[in-house]
């Protein structure tokens, strides 16, 4: 899949690179033992610690450290046994320390590797250059008084991870699937909720153009606050017309952070930030270096669940299911394990053909989860056997369905109570089809002459008498049968 | 490395400290002394001496149990906020 912008200078091509800041699961924040849960009263989550105070010292929290290695080995990724926590220096109102304790030149995790399942079935390989460990920042208010701004610090000091890619991204699609496949991997390992709303999963992208053939960077332009897979996609597009436009107009693309302006689809400078990149990064003196022992990271490496492009190969090999269907069910990781249960000693085409389609537009419509389905995967898994042993049809099946996600009952008892089983007595279905030919002489003779597709016709009047139940590939013989006659 | 004016009001700026235009000669003298006094470690041969980051060698850094064991202290978190408005701290307008 290519993605070529054409200017009237020529063909351009779009090079982006991702950074995702994942909020580490964990009870107490990175470096105090202030609560991290979501939602509280405004600066109640905060310890001194968090607010600065002067005096107050950081001591690491080993779960979040623990998270981080699970997440670099979960990305394919080199553990650096020896990292450095380094103050970045920079004034913000909901900085209260004036610098964030990061990691710069000795990162946590180092190179790894991300691969994209594509619309079309294909797979491409993205590069990790990084993972680094940080604290959050408090949250500025805006919008509640015309002259001032709020202050909350119960985020401030929040764990989070830093994920650089490589600029290996070409195309806006690949920047959305590289999103939902790193969001998908941390829910699998479980470092990460991946709630964008809520902010534990938050993204800037570098974006710059370049001419199709040349080889070199040119310079780019960091995106920040594109919090969606959207957002992402609508501001690379965005952002490298903006740029082939200055360039074909006769200008440079500066070096420069812009806001992704989500209502306009649009991104905008943010000027004030001339010096905003001169962080003076130092070893902060509070924190000794992290220093990591091989046997810790090999016992965390042995807990590693089945991640989601081990599960999509298992299903295509054992299930013989197609690429895209493998990669649709592993995506999350409750919907692989609902379907491993409904497919468990069953059809898995078939049974994958139902979570794909039946239950995920059911679930659609009522804006559920799978994990709030109404219908369990024992409960699909009884409809799928009424159907293998002919008690019903395929299309009874979607009625009974439906009544599944409506009460929640199981699928016999609904056959049962609607007496929805399928009519086999070949002696009632003989009856129905013997009506519908002598109901139907026109038909009859389009039969006759050629037009096959008119049995359909003949079916149609047979289940409107069967009220549906009667059995499809009966009533087909029969069908045949009589009208060759 | 010496430092010429600009850096030196480019460095005030990045302290928040503001620093009449007139002050700005008499801080470079001042900077560029201690730079240069500094700058005399360099004199010493450190080939083959590992970097040290932090004044302690040879610890390891202490680590803290994932247990929420602090917060809850709004009041004193808050005592010292030349503003306040409900629980927050107010500050003037940030713009962005």
């Amino acid at each position: 899949m290519s993605y070529i912008v054409q200017g009237e200078t020529g063909d351009w091509e779009v090079v982006c690179g991702l950074e995702v800041h994942a909020q580490a699961i964990s009870k107490a924040k990175l470096f105090s033992g202030a609560s991290v849960e979501f939602g509280a009263e405004p600066n109640e989550q905060v310890s001194l610690v968090d607010a600065a105070m002067p005096g107050m010292l950081p001591v690491i929290n080993e779960y979040a450290v623990e998270q981080a290695v699970k997440t670099g080995l979960g990305l394919n990724a080199k553990i650096n046994l020896h990292s450095v926590f380094e103050r970045k220096n920079y004034f913000y109102a909901d900085l209260p320390q004036g610098y964030q304790i990061s990691q710069y030149l000795h990162p946590i995790v180092g190179e790894g590797t991300v691969v994209l399942d594509l619309e079309d079935g294909s797979t491409r390989e993205i590069g990790i250059e990084r993972l680094h460990m940080e604290q959050d920042a408090g949250k500025s208010i805006h919008d509640r008084d015309p002259r001032r701004t709020f202050i909350d610090l119960n985020r401030s000091g929040t764990c989070l991870m830093e994920i650089v890619s490589k600029p290996d991204i070409r195309t806006p699609e690949e920047a959305g699937a590289y999103l939902r496949k790193m969001r998908s991997i941390l829910r699998y390992l479980g470092t990460c909720d991946g709630n964008m709303e809520e902010g534990s999963l938050r993204c800037d992208v570098n974006v710059s153009v370049r001419k199709v053939g040349e080889t070199d960077l040119r310079t780019r332009a960091e995106v920040k606050n594109v919090n969606s897979v959207k957002f992402v996609m609508q501001a690379i597009e965005h952002e490298a017309e903006r740029q082939i436009d200055v360039y074909e107009s006769g200008g440079e693309v500066v070096q420069e952070t812009r806001l992704f302006d989500s209502g306009k689809g649009e991104t905008r400078s943010m000027r004030a930030k001339e010096f905003a990149h001169d962080y003076r990064y130092f070893p902060d003196p509070d924190l000794l270096p992290l220093r990591l022992d091989a046997a810790w990271v090999a016992k965390i490496e042995a807990t590693l669940p089945e991640l989601p492009d081990a599960k999509k190969n298992r299903f295509m090999r054992d299930f013989g299911l197609s690429a895209y269907d493998a990669g649709v069910l592993v995506a999350e990781r409750e919907t692989a394990e609902y379907f491993e249960a409904a497919a468990e000693g069953r059809d898995a085409k078939q049974a994958a053909n139902w979570v794909i389609n039946n239950l995920a537009g059911a679930l659609g419509k009522l804006g559920l989860g799978i994990g709030e389905s109404p219908v369990s995967a024992a409960g699909l898994g009884k409809l799928l056997d009424l159907i293998k042993d002919g008690t019903i049809s395929s299309n009874i099946a979607k009625k009974v369905f439906e009544a599944m996600m409506e009460t929640g009952d199981d699928p016999e008892a609904i056959v049962e109570a609607q007496g929805l089983k399928q009519v086999t007595d070949t002696g009632a279905i003989e009856a129905a089809v013997d009506a519908a030919i002598a109901a139907g002489e026109n038909q009859v003779a389009q039969y006759k002459a050629g037009n096959q597709k008119i049995i359909g016709w003949f079916v149609g009047q047979v289940m409107k008498a069967t009220g549906g139940k009667a059995n499809p590939q009966t009533v087909n013989e029969l069908l045949r049968k009589k009208l060759a006659g | 490395m010496a430092l010429d004016i600009d850096k030196v009001r480019e460095v005030a700026y990045l302290a928040r400290i503001r620093i009449p235009e007139g002050d700005l000669e008499k801080l470079r003298g001042e900077l560029n002394n201690i730079i240069g006094w500094v700058e005399q470690l360099a004199e010493v041969d450190t080939e083959g001496v590992e970097p040290m980051t932090s004044v302690v060698g040879g610890l390891e850094a202490p680590m803290r149990n994932d247990a929420v064991t602090d917060g809850h202290c709004p009041e004193k978190v808050l005592a010292n906020a030349p503003e306040l408005e409900e629980r927050f701290y107010a500050v003037p307008k940030v713009v962005e």
